[in-house]
């Protein structure tokens, strides 16, 4: 056991029903308030691989150990692992029947059971740090796409994750919403939370990230810091990536 | 002003082209003749003694007359009850908009006018209802949608009030019973429907999931179930609810004939709300559940918190349109021997003194389930416009 690290995947594999071997023995390991990118192809098993770790799906071979506890395929395991781990997802995924204070107030006051008073005080400060207090009594359907995105941040947060995972987050949103979204995770991971962010964004790769991956074909080709990664890829299939978004 | 406004309305929306225009002049005069026939027949022809002889019978059936009071106070409570849910439904708005204004418009000219046929205390009682409403809905818009209990209770306060409400019209503990077999009329009619619709609706949901249940055993035997029930005519079903329960259940639990009958109805219903609902839960998209068990929500809060609201919100008017036809669908147990409505304008109908009445007690009661029919489809609309 390596407790500084808060995530460690192992030769993770898996097989879609269908067959089709998606992740081909992963390996991965994030050190307390690291912040991983990922990046790779479409296709690729990004998004296969980050949930995996919170068992959105799941796997076959291998070993996945978050924060100390394995990822086990009984249940109970799987919402302790859940509560310690926020995910953003791409297409923002918010409760569109409930107002924006109450997407973010749903997960603590019925899975952490803080009283409702608690829950709003916590989710109106957070609601705050993203700057949209202002939509706090809005319903999701009301606010531009960088809000959305905004929200889902600050819902993920209610639950004070020890881990933040982000899958694409600002692939579907206007250019000119993408800046306050990043801005966003920016000033989350200076504030020393652990995060791994799936995203083709290679500015904030660049200024953020600690380490970057590049996946292909459900394997990891590459890992390295962003200045190695971007100035001097070492795998051929990094330098062909490379040639292709920069 | 007003009728150059009206003038162009009618040029625009009824002559506008010329078959349009031959389509209005035909329609005019066949509405007309129809129309007038009617309304000659109602004013001339028709006797409606039949109805004033008979009104007791039409909505309480048999029910005893020294108990009667049960059903008055019983209707006061759920008046009441409604009116203030309507009001603090509308704390925010306006309780006596146009559409509004209109419905209680014609409430008070329909009681008034059925005041002629039916006798001046079936005016009266329905003049009090309205007044019931509207003045509980003030106090519920003005006083009680700012008291948090009931807000936050109301719809705990309706389930009570059904069990209060149904305790007190069949009687028990230290009421006199009446039993529920020799209930009549409406308010036979009344008492199946809502037990029926109360009941199916959270099993049409237990099915639904079942239906996308992971484990193979719900899975098949929920769908089993329903496309059983769905091949089966319900006229069916109600009378093997009839002769086949007795055989299944041992003598001891032997139920009344009435509540064999609301079996027969809430198996056929759940099976098609069941499907109304599949309908709702397949418009939900996965990143709702993904969302969900990201943020640790086990799967019975996420159902109910998340995927059924949204669910059954989108298919509302469908599951309406399953109550309405479930409400019209309890004239069939005339068939198998119960005296709802239907039954009992039978009998009436058979005694020698209305013999041939057939026409008056038809219009009569075919108005009595539309009233029923058209609350439920406006109450609908007020509740997805939500
Ligand atoms: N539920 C599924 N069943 C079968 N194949 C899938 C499923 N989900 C994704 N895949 C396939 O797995 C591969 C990896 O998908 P994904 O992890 O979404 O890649 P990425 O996020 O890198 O674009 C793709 O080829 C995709 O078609
Ligand atoms: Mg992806």
């Amino acid at each position: 056991m390596k407790p500084e690290f808060l995530i460690i995947a192992e030769n993770v594999e898996k097989w879609y029903d269908n067959n089709f071997h998606v992740l081909r023995g992963v390996n991965l390991e994030v050190k307390t308030q690291e912040v991983v990118v990922i990046m790779g192809p479409s296709g690729s098993g990004k998004s296969t691989f980050i949930r995996t770790f919170n068992a959105l799906e799941p796997y076959q071979k291998g070993r996945i150990i978050i924060d100390g506890i394995t990822l086990s395929h009984d249940l109970k395991n799987i919402e302790a692992i859940r509560k310690e781990i926020g995910m953003v997802f791409q297409q923002f995924n918010l409760f569109p029947h409930l107002t924006v204070l109450d997407n973010v107030t749903l997960a603590p006051i019925w899975v952490r059971h803080w009283t409702k008073k608690q829950a709003q005080e916590i989710a109106l400060e957070l609601l705050e740090k993203v700057g949209i207090i202002e939509q706090a009594y809005k319903y999701p359907g009301q606010l531009s796409g960088g809000q959305q995105q905004r929200v889902a941040i600050a819902r993920a947060l209610a639950m004070q994750p020890k881990i933040m995972l982000f899958d694409e987050p600002t692939s579907s949103l206007d250019p000119e919403m993408v800046r306050e979204v990043l801005d966003t995770m920016r000033s989350l991971a200076t504030s020393g939370m652990t995060m791994v962010c799936v995203t083709h964004e290679v500015g904030f790769a660049r200024e953020v990230a600690d380490r970057v991956v590049l996946m292909d074909e459900g394997k990891i080709v590459e890992i390295a810091t962003p200045v190695e990664f971007f100035s001097n890829p070492q795998e051929e299939r990094s330098q062909k990536f490379l040639s292709q978004i920069l | 002003m007003l009728e150059n406004i009206g003038i162009n309305w009618i040029k625009k929306n009824l002559f506008n082209t010329w078959y349009n225009s031959i389509l209005t002049i035909i329609s005019v005069i066949f509405i007309s003749w129809l129309g007038s026939g009617l309304l000659t027949w109602i004013f001339t022809t028709a006797d409606w003694t039949v109805l004033k002889d008979n009104i007791k019978l039409f909505f309480v059936g048999t029910y005893p007359v020294k108990l009667l009071w049960r059903i008055y106070l019983s209707l006061a409570i759920i008046t009441i009850l409604g009116g203030i849910s309507w009001g603090i439904i509308s704390s925010k708005t306006n309780l006596f908009n146009k559409q509004n204004l209109i419905i209680i418009f014609s409430i008070s000219i329909t009681s008034i006018i059925i005041s002629l046929p039916l006798g001046r205390q079936t005016g009266i009682t329905l003049l009090g209802l309205l007044i019931t409403i509207i003045s509980s809905g003030i106090i519920g818009q003005k006083y009680l949608s700012k008291v948090s209990f009931f807000t936050k209770w109301l719809s705990l306060i309706w389930v009570i009030t059904f069990f209060l409400v149904t305790g007190l019209i069949e009687g028990g503990l230290f009421l006199e019973p009446v039993k529920i077999d020799n209930f009549s009329g409406l308010l036979l009619t009344l008492f199946i429907a809502i037990i029926s619709i109360v009941i199916c609706f959270p099993l049409g949901i237990l099915l639904a999931l079942g239906r996308q249940s992971k484990l193979p055993i719900i899975r098949w035997l929920s769908i089993g179930y329903i496309e059983i029930i769905r091949a089966l005519p319900l006229i069916g079903i109600l009378f093997m609810a009839q002769v086949m329960l007795p055989l299944i259940l041992p003598p001891e639990v032997r139920p009344d004939r009435v509540i064999r009958a609301i079996c027969g109805l809430i198996i056929f219903a759940s099976a098609y709300l069941a499907e109304n609902i599949r309908g709702g839960l397949q418009a939900i998209p996965k990143g709702q559940t993904e969302a969900a068990k990201a943020l640790g929500l086990n799967t019975p809060l996420m159902l109910t918190l998340i995927i059924l609201p949204q669910a059954i919100k989108a298919v509302i008017p469908a599951i309406v349109g399953q109550f309405i036809s479930l409400f019209k669908d309890t004239s069939l147990l005339a068939i198998v021997g119960l005296i709802d409505l239907l039954g009992i304008s039978q009998s009436i109908l058979a005694n020698p003194k209305f013999i041939g009445k057939y026409a008056e007690v038809y219009l009569f009661i075919a108005l009595i389930y539309w009233i029923f029919c058209y609350t439920m489809s406006l109450a609908s609309k007020k509740v997805e416009n939500n």
